[in-house]
């Protein structure tokens, strides 16, 4: 028990330190990305490669000042981005992240320690991230209605627009894989694809797949669907009025919450952390993960962003009605 | 050792939100605590073993206290300052007093919780989600259809009630605004 609990704290350990530094780094990765694909350079001044950009832009955010606006409801107002940090880093602890293994012996005071991989093995693991994850939207909708600004308050409505449009998408695309697995455990989807490239599930289910990405986006807030801060139309939407560290809480949620998603995408349609070939399995998560994270950029690179009821349009009756069809094709298929 | 002081700890916090939601007269005050409160109840679930449910509780109050969340930001000025003056002082004397038995009923239950036993217990090496399967399709079946049935009717009425103009667009165009086309453009 002891070695187990002792690697679990550890493991809580890395993911904070390592998801919130990821932010940092993702904004490095996403400005170099999209300035490649725009054929432009990104930051290049500040150390080699511009890479010391994400400590000036740390000092920056850490030493600017903690704002807040004369009417705004203050305590709602710095409660909002602790909800979206919170709820990102909440579900991101029922994800697995690695296989599970021993610390070696030969390392001082945590040596023999197992480190499991996944923080909180609940058994209904996807449901929960889910679920987590639509709870985050509550710091954007607090955020935008505390503020006393007409541009949050336009954000606001938005989240919620946001929110009721995706939701009923992502809990359908993923019914027919867990249909298939007939487990709600993560490590299941993980143990159930084992067999090399060929059982992934993502070729029994493609179109689940392509609506849980869709989906994903919305729930991300990235560019097709960033309805919520969109700078052409609404100023910045929900955080119009936030700076400073408050503000890159909501940063670091929502990269947070890109991980989790592309985690999520990975797992249940990719074969998870299991070993591929001559690859071990510690790698190939990563790798997946580092390619639905670029996906996410290049979609952002590529596509204008759609309007409001655009969305509700497309996820109610264009996405709603194949995943249905999907899942009652799926359905016969297994009962045959 | 843990899940007695999670108890303890989700007990207190769900009786204060829930108070917060009844007293307060700000509307983003009140709103919070019930959904902060709907999700903290998810804990008992997840700490009784009832992970399905928990779950069930955290994705369907997120969602519905959204909804929520929208009439208000269309009904109320939520920055506006509201003076908190409680009239009824009754009610929260009421209200307190009823929250401090509850916590005494709360640390005295496991005292009397020796001799509950479970009308249906779940089986053995069945998995949660599975077990309330089981018990939905075969002992509460009708009520399961029922509801099903009644909210069919709900969203049907939904829809007779909200879609009279649906086939319009919502977005307006140009020439539907009456603006004047520019000369350049012809």
């Amino acid at each position: 028990m002891d070695a187990l609990l002792i690697g679990t704290v550890i493991k809580i350990v890395l993911v904070l330190a390592i998801v919130a530094a990821l932010a940092g780094f993702g904004t490095y990765l996403e400005r170099k990305v999209l300035a490649f694909m725009q054929r432009r350079l990104g930051p290049t001044h500040v150390g080699p490669f511009g890479l010391l950009q994400i400590v000036a832009d740390g000092i920056k955010l850490f030493t600017k000042e903690d704002f807040i606006p004369q009417n705004a409801n203050k305590f709602i107002f710095m409660m909002a981005p602790v909800v979206t940090a919170a709820t990102a880093f909440i579900a991101l602890s029922a994800v697995p992240l690695f296989p599970t293994f021993t610390i070696p012996d030969a390392i001082p005071f945590i040596g023999g320690a197992i480190v499991p991989s996944v923080i909180a093995d609940i058994n209904v693991a996807i449901l929960f991230v889910l679920g987590m994850m639509g709870a985050g939207l509550y710091g954007p909708l607090l955020a935008g209605m505390a503020q006393a600004n007409k541009w949050g308050i336009i954000g606001a409505a938005r989240t919620a627009v946001q929110f009721l449009s995706y939701e009923v998408v992502t809990g359908l695309s993923i019914l027919a894989p867990i249909m298939l697995v007939g487990s709600l455990s993560l490590i299941d989807f993980n143990n159930a694809q084992t067999g090399g490239i060929g059982s992934w599930i993502v070729w029994q289910q493609p179109v689940a797949f392509v609506l849980f990405l869709i989906a994903g986006f919305a729930e991300t807030n990235r560019t097709p669907f960033d309805l919520l801060e969109h700078e052409a139309e609404v100023v910045s939407g929900y955080a119009t009025e936030y700076s400073g560290l408050r503000w890159g809480m909501f940063f670091i949620g929502e990269y947070a919450n890109m991980i989790t998603i592309a985690l999520l995408a990975s797992i249940i349609f990719f074969g998870g952390f299991t070993p591929l070939g001559f690859i071990p399995g510690w790698l190939a998560i990563l790798l997946k993960v580092t390619f639905f994270f670029f996906l996410m950029l290049w979609v952002r690179a590529s596509w204008p962003h759609i309007r409001p009821d655009q969305l509700m349009w497309f996820c109610w009756k264009v996405l709603m009605p194949i995943a249905v069809i999907n899942i009652i094709i799926t359905g016969i298929v297994i009962m045959i | 050792m843990f899940e007695q002081i999670a108890f303890y700890l989700f007990s207190v916090l769900t009786a204060g939100l829930f108070l917060v939601t009844v007293l307060s007269r700000n509307v983003l005050y009140a709103m919070s605590s019930l959904a902060a409160g709907m999700v903290l109840i998810s804990g008992f679930f997840f700490l009784l073993g009832a992970d399905f449910l928990g779950v069930v509780q955290l994705v369907v109050y997120v969602g519905a206290v959204m909804a929520l969340y929208a009439f208000g930001m269309m009904f109320f000025d939520a920055t506006r300052d509201i003076k908190e003056n409680n009239t009824s002082s009754k009610v929260v004397f009421l209200l307190s007093g009823g929250i401090a038995v509850l916590l005494v009923v709360i640390f005295a239950a496991p005292i009397l919780g020796n001799s509950i036993e479970a009308t249906y217990p779940p089986q053995e090496g069945l998995t949660n989600p599975e077990s309330i399967g089981l018990v939905l399709f075969t002992k509460y079946l009708v009520p399961f259809e029922v509801a099903a049935l009644m909210l069919l009717v709900a969203m049907v009425g939904g829809m007779i009630l909200a879609g009279k103009k649906m086939d319009q667009s919502l977005t307006v165009t140009d020439e539907e605004m009456n603006i004047p086309q520019k000369d350049g453009d012809k």
